[in-house]
């Protein structure tokens, strides 16, 4: 990257990608060939910067310039101000909405401030097409280092003292599944990287796959080394089309660079890595059936134990880890073990992505050191609550995780206190809700999911859930009984201890933790058959303030079946049981006289 | 495979008998050239259906009694992994395919309301297609595009910060 006075980054990133950032990318180059700068400035379209928010996203290097929001008839303008006059277009730029004064650059951006980047250190700076560019910033430095420094054991050593724990949701100590892998005596291992994000409303592991392929190929490399593997396996969604292009150009590249393949380094170690396809099974994401899908097979998990580190794919000892975990690894290598185990909390070392989504002002990709308040997260970081509105709770962990309220904003995030909070850290999503959205409806929307996803193998998961989510449904329909809430909590407890597998003894959590901490809303949807979110259409009641009403007709005009009556320029009325709650009078309403209840 | 008592069109799993058709030899020759590129490896028998779904936009039945025998493997099998995973389908997609997403972060930005005026609009439920076979109507769970919640997509195009009122706009750039 030396040869050029300025780097032009543009996030090609999923987010930005749907909103044309390859055709700013075709544009800047236009614009610096027409002005005949191509010889100064290089544009490169890197990985995701995370804050999708206000994508597609331009950085220019090396000021740190920060534009936002960019469209490709943008491009022309950049090229002229920025690159030619060096003066910067202030329009483009991030503008903080409770400072209103625009951020020069990225370091000054809240956003960023209190992110620690490690697995997503490469995500937005290189050009993920290209091998010389992780090379150029230490990429493959550690896996030379642990090959020409390091025996097996002494390299899993330091895995062990970095403190690193699986990211994909367990949190199990990353540096002891190695080793278990390492002690078994068998003809082929593999090496698996769990790319089959399922969780809905989270996108790390797509975003390092995007944005940073080569530091999952170097740590799966590593790894290999380290338990006696040849083999390498990335189980990825066929839903992430760029994240498996990206994959197949970067195993093309180490290949070549003899990164893969016999011989690595002249160290005498061969490997080589495959792609497999997920094709749409959130299930798979557990370790047992994702082996299964990988030997072409239905993804239904198998009992533990054996763990796969006995007997996985083929039978044969295979350990997997999810991408995010992969991706701390060269750096642990690199920067030492000390290092990492420095950042972070007690039982929880270095970092871990989030997925920032829902109500939230800045949607985006977030990395912080564990032990971050929620509150930092959600106000400092994602820039508090869309349209002012009020928090109400944030769902972290996905179909597996809880709902956390207000009275947890302060606590320390890492995997041991999420799990003491009725969550859990699951792979990283953080959904974040306002006081519009209804509690239970969440908890339905949730076990709906699990009931979809469900393999239908053990009869807890398959016929259990499916009562859990019949009895929501009847709760948010206004039929709830008195009962149900405890019935709801029974049902929960025996899932929670008899399902097979990791996601039918967690999917009742989103129930129990909703329960916990929103327990009035449930009585309110039970007893008073209303919604306080006023979310659910069955209980939503819709009436007209006379004092308000100016009698024009036009509701009624609307009202496909016919349940508002009042006579021209009286004040009308709604009639409850004709109503069947669609919503159109008051949209139609111009004089704000329609409420609903 | 069940029968039901509807004699004009008895059906199996929903797809009409009259609808199902003898491969052509050429349709033939494509599967058994998908099937060897895999090495008839039973292994394999997800790649294989990604590809074969890749070259026919869906997998009857016919094709996957076509499969079954290339790899000698049961039908049932292939049945059994056909219907387990949601990424193959044992319908025809439209020609501009639609799926909403229905992740959290697009549920709390509102994309049941989405599916409500696609519906509408289409005169279609999920999972079905138009008359002229122009769309079809599927849900997924979350493309990773949450920041531009809630989205659809249309064929490859992602379609952002989508308002239930400018569907009508946004099915005539489909035309």
């Amino acid at each position: 990257m030396s040869t050029f006075k300025m780097h032009l980054l543009v996030c090609g990133g999923t987010g930005c990608r749907a909103s044309q950032s390859a055709m700013i990318v075709e544009r800047l180059r236009e614009a610096l060939a027409a002005s005949g700068l191509s010889g100064d400035a290089q544009v490169v379209a890197t990985g995701c910067f995370g804050f999708c928010e206000q994508g597609p996203i331009v950085k220019v290097m090396p000021d740190n310039t920060f534009y936002t929001n960019v469209t490709p008839d943008d491009a022309a303008i950049i090229v002229a101000e920025h690159v030619l006059k060096g003066r910067k277009v202030e329009r483009l730029l991030y503008t903080d909405p409770q400072h209103k004064t625009p951020a020069s650059d990225s370091k000054h951006m809240g956003f960023y401030r209190k992110q620690i980047r490690i697995a997503l250190r490469n995500c937005g700076f290189i050009d993920p097409e290209n091998i010389d560019e992780y090379i150029a910033r230490d990429g493959y430095a550690a896996l030379g280092k642990v090959l020409s420094e390091y025996t097996p054991q002494e390299a899993i050593e330091v895995v062990k003292r970095s403190g690193l724990r699986g990211r994909g949701g367990g949190g199990f100590p990353t540096g002891t599944k190695w080793d278990i892998a390492r002690t078994r005596r068998s003809d082929q291992k593999y090496v698996v990287c769990n790319a089959d994000e399922g969780d809905p409303g989270a996108f790390m592991d797509r975003s390092i796959l995007e944005g940073d392929p080569h530091s999952i190929l170097e740590a799966m490399l590593i790894c290999g080394y380290c338990i006696g593997a040849t083999k390498g396996l990335v189980y990825i969604r066929a839903e992430y089309p760029l994240a498996i292009h990206r994959l197949q150009v970067a195993i093309t590249q180490a290949r070549e660079y003899g990164l893969l393949g016999a011989d690595i380094m002249g160290a005498g170690f061969d490997f080589d890595i495959e792609l497999r396809y997920g094709a749409g099974a959130f299930v798979c994401g557990e370790e047992t059936a994702l082996i299964r899908s990988m030997e072409g097979r239905r993804g239904e998990p198998t009992v533990k134990p054996p763990f796969p580190a006995e007997s996985g794919y083929r039978g044969r000892p295979t350990n997997v880890n999810n991408v995010e975990t992969l991706a701390n690894i060269p750096v642990i290598f690199l920067k030492g073990p000390e290092w990492f185990a420095g950042i972070g909390s007690t039982g929880s070392k270095g970092t871990k992505v989030f997925a920032l989504a829902g109500k939230i002002n800045n949607v985006g990709l977030i990395e912080v050191p564990m032990g971050i308040t929620l509150r930092e997260v959600i106000f400092e970081i994602g820039g508090g609550i869309k349209d002012g509105k009020r928090f109400k709770a944030v769902q972290t962990g996905g179909p597996s995780g809880g709902c956390l309220t207000e009275k947890h904003l302060d606590t320390p995030i890492d995997f041991d206190n999420l799990l003491a909070a009725g969550s859990m850290m699951g792979s990283g999503g953080m959904i974040v809700m306002d006081e519009d959205d209804c509690m239970v409806s969440i908890a339905k929307f949730y076990l709906e999911f699990t009931v979809d996803e469900s393999c239908g193998k053990c009869a807890p998961c398959r016929i259990g859930n499916k009562r859990l989510y019949e009895l929501l449904r009847k709760i948010t329909l206004g039929h709830g009984e008195a009962d149900d809430m405890d019935c709801l909590r029974n049902l929960s407890a025996v899932i929670k201890d008899t399902a097979l597998c990791g996601l039918g003894q967690t999917s009742p959590n989103p129930v129990l933790s909703t329960l916990d901490n929103f327990r009035s809303e449930y009585e309110a949807h039970i007893f008073d058959r209303k919604c306080p979110a006023g979310q659910c259409k069955a209980l939503k009641h819709y009436f007209i303030l006379p004092e308000k009403c100016t009698g024009c007709t036009a509701c009624a005009r609307n009202c496909s079946v016919n349940a508002i009556v009042g006579e021209r320029r009286q004040a009308h009325s709604i009639i409850q049981n004709k109503c069947i709650r669609c919503g159109a009078c008051l949209e139609k309403c111009k004089f704000d006289a329609i409420r609903v209840g | 495979m069940n029968t039901t008592d509807h004699d004009e069109h008895p059906t199996v799993d929903g797809i009409p008998e009259r609808e199902r058709a003898e491969l052509k030899d050429c349709q033939i020759q494509t599967i058994k050239n998908i099937c060897h590129s895999f090495r008839h490896d039973e292994g394999e028998l997800i790649n294989i259906l990604h590809k074969t779904q890749e070259s026919f936009g869906y997998l009857p039945p016919e094709i996957q009694e076509c499969i079954a025998r290339e790899l000698r493997i049961p039908v049932a099998k292939v049945y059994g992994v056909v219907t387990f995973y949601t990424f193959f389908s044992m319908q025809p997609k439209g020609k501009y395919p639609i799926s909403i997403c229905l992740g959290t972060a697009c549920y709390v930005r509102g994309s049941e309301k989405i599916v409500e005026a696609l519906k509408n609009e289409l005169g279609i439920d999920i999972g079905g297609i138009t008359p002229d076979g122009k769309f079809s109507l599927d849900c997924l769970r979350c493309v990773g595009a949450c920041g531009l919640a809630p989205v659809m997509l249309i064929g490859d195009r992602v379609h952002g910060r989508v308002d239930p009122l400018q569907i009508k706009d946004i099915l005539t750039l489909y035309t």
